[in-house]
């Protein structure tokens, strides 16, 4: 499946990557050298092979519903880049 | 000093003969003299770190000691460490001080150990060169016109460059390995779940791996009885009982201690890809390994080839999930001007991340995206299985995997940079190891001349079955026993 200058738009902005016109090029160029690598696989026969998600065959542990860690607001706050009244302070997205 | 043993320095300390302040002295002056040529280290706090080593002394003093005590170490900047500057290499994490330790780093603070420094790598552990790092390339101590291999490139040139005692590294798909091997010493990726990922910065979750690198074998059994265990904070930490992997290498003498271990060479790691003058390296190992007792059969990993794509629909795929994280709002880099909150995003991540992490998770994000998912992702992880069943298959008729750890020696810098596809060929023998989630380890197995005349250094890799890193450590141990690769050092360094 080759990309064309479309895609990469499209790809960048679901991943929220500003990707300039001048860089779209150089992007679709490398992307196409790694999908070209990737394309090695459609020639493997996977017809009812198990897909495998991870290499250990294990399970979630559940733990009891407690408190675990204690607020440190401040301290993960104290390397935000933009705070006001302990909140995260982000551009207006509600009129 | 430099070139002593983990051991031997546990018992220099223990006796008094020298303290960890002194030792930590030494090598923090090694570092001021050789850290701006090799670019090694990434961030050096000289206060934190003799704080830890006067707090070793004391606790040397007390009698309260354990065999790290003391020794000082380098973390890769991967790691979490509380009032650190922790930055994975990228501008995204450049001012980050993280505000709690990693599990990893938590365990050798308990042991004692004295954190040297922050080591160099490839941004968010992308790469196999250290060249996509934020804070440029790092010198391969054998010859500074090469890479040390990546991604812990920074923790490779340390523990050559005799930087630090030892240090840590972590492995997605060869991360550790192969800089062992370009740099020439022993490092070893534990199997899946054996150490946790706790407050390591995820790269690709179901195959990041952390595990110690070390001039030898016997090394890297002492760094790994602090770093594995059970961690409930990491949901994928395996709980077994704890293990000491020192147990077996005191056996590892006599004429033949490795008699009737089985040794698989996989035809696939010799085959067309790997040069010959590592082949030759590796042959004459293998030899070795004979003389030892070891006999030779001859596996078969017939989906090798197909790791490296695999790899590469998977690995982004997890990333580009993992690095969504880096929005700009809670921590990291914030784009100094936008207009709403999508071009705060956009543009943040825009200049945080560099080219090739954005490359990855353009193409995660493109094979998790509607319509291509069946046909990239379930695909790639049909084939994994089929991957991981080649070693099942492999291991019933040998003990161990051996081979190659990387296709050549160490290559110049800049030489690959151009070429993602060209990069991605050097994890050729690592990358299988990881999608199946086995332990891997490389130990220096000799030297190749390269075609300016300049001997690099090869290692061997060592692949065991699930949990089997005791059994691969003596292996390694039996070999450094009656070969002396493991301690040569970078003229003029």
């Amino acid at each position: 499946m080759a990309l064309n200058l479309d895609d990469i738009k499209r790809i960048a902005h679901l991943a929220r990557i500003e990707v300039s016109d001048n860089e779209a090029q150089e992007t679709l160029n490398k992307l196409s050298g790694i999908l070209g690598l990737i394309e090695q696989m459609q020639a493997v026969d996977t017809t009812g092979i198990t897909p495998m998600s991870h290499s250990q065959d294990v399970t979630q542990r559940l733990r009891e519903d407690v408190v675990t860690q204690t607020n440190q607001r401040e301290l993960f706050q104290s390397i935000a880049p933009a705070t006001q009244d302990g909140l995260y302070l982000v551009p207006k997205v509600i009129e | 000093m430099i070139n002593s043993s983990l051991k031997q320095l546990g018992q220099q300390l223990a006796s008094k003969q020298v303290s960890s302040v002194e030792l930590t002295q030494a090598y923090l002056q090694r570092m001021a003299q050789l850290n701006p040529t090799i670019n090694a280290y990434v961030t050096i706090d000289e206060d934190k770190t003799l704080a830890q080593a006067k707090a070793a002394d004391a606790r040397i003093a007390a009698g309260d000691f354990g065999p790290l005590t003391g020794i000082p170490l380098a973390q890769k900047d991967i790691f979490c460490a509380k009032g650190w500057r922790t930055t994975c290499s990228s501008k995204m994490l450049e001012t980050f001080i993280s505000p709690y330790d990693a599990h990893v780093i938590s365990q050798f603070d308990a042991a004692g150990a004295v954190n040297l420094g922050k080591t160099n790598m490839d941004e968010f552990a992308m790469g196999s060169s250290n060249e996509t790092s934020y804070f440029g390339g790092v010198k391969n101590p054998w010859d500074f016109d090469r890479v040390p291999g990546g991604s812990s490139g920074g923790s490779a040139a340390a523990v050559a460059a005799r930087l630090c005692a030892a240090a840590t590294g972590t492995d997605t798909g060869g991360s550790i390995r192969q800089p062992a091997s370009l740099c020439g010493f022993t490092g070893l990726k534990p199997t899946y779940g054996l150490v946790s990922r706790y407050g390591m910065i995820a790269f690709a979750s179901s195959l990041d791996q952390a595990g110690p690198m070390a001039k030898s074998a016997e090394d890297c059994a002492l760094m790994l009885n602090v770093m594995a265990g059970f961690d409930e904070r990491d949901s994928t930490s395996v709980n077994r009982e704890k293990e000491d992997y020192t147990r077996g290498l005191a056996n590892m003498t006599g004429a033949q201690p490795l008699k009737g271990l089985r040794i698989g060479l996989p035809k696939e790691y010799f085959a067309e890809g790997l040069s010959a003058d590592v082949a030759q390296v590796i042959e004459t190992a293998i030899a070795e390994y004979k003389k030892l007792g070891a006999e030779i059969v001859e596996v078969s990993l017939p989906n090798n080839n197909l790791s490296i794509p695999v790899y590469y629909v998977l690995a982004p795929a997890e990333a580009s999930s993992n690095l969504s994280r880096y929005d700009g709002v809670r921590y990291g880099h914030r784009a100094a001007e936008y207009n709403d909150l999508m071009e705060m995003y956009m543009k943040s991540r825009a200049e945080g991340f560099g080219a090739e992490v954005k490359r990855r998770i353009l193409i995660g994000t493109y094979v998790l995206s509607a319509g291509y998912y069946d046909a990239y992702y379930l695909k790639a992880q049909q084939i994994r299985r089929l991957i991981a069943q080649d070693f099942v298959e492999a291991f019933k008729h040998c003990d161990v995997i051996m081979g190659p750890a990387a296709p050549s020696t160490a290559f110049k810098a800049g030489e690959k940079t151009s070429d993602p596809v060209a990069m991605y060929l050097e994890d050729l023998y690592t990358i299988a190891v990881n999608l199946a989630g086995l332990p891997g380890m490389s130990i220096p197995a000799g030297f190749a001349q390269n075609s300016e005349g300049k001997a690099l250094p090869v290692g061997l890799q060592i692949i065991g079955n699930y949990f089997d890193e005791a059994r691969m450590l003596e292996i390694g141990h039996a070999y450094q026993q009656v070969t002396d690769w493991h301690t040569r050092m970078p003229e003029g360094i």
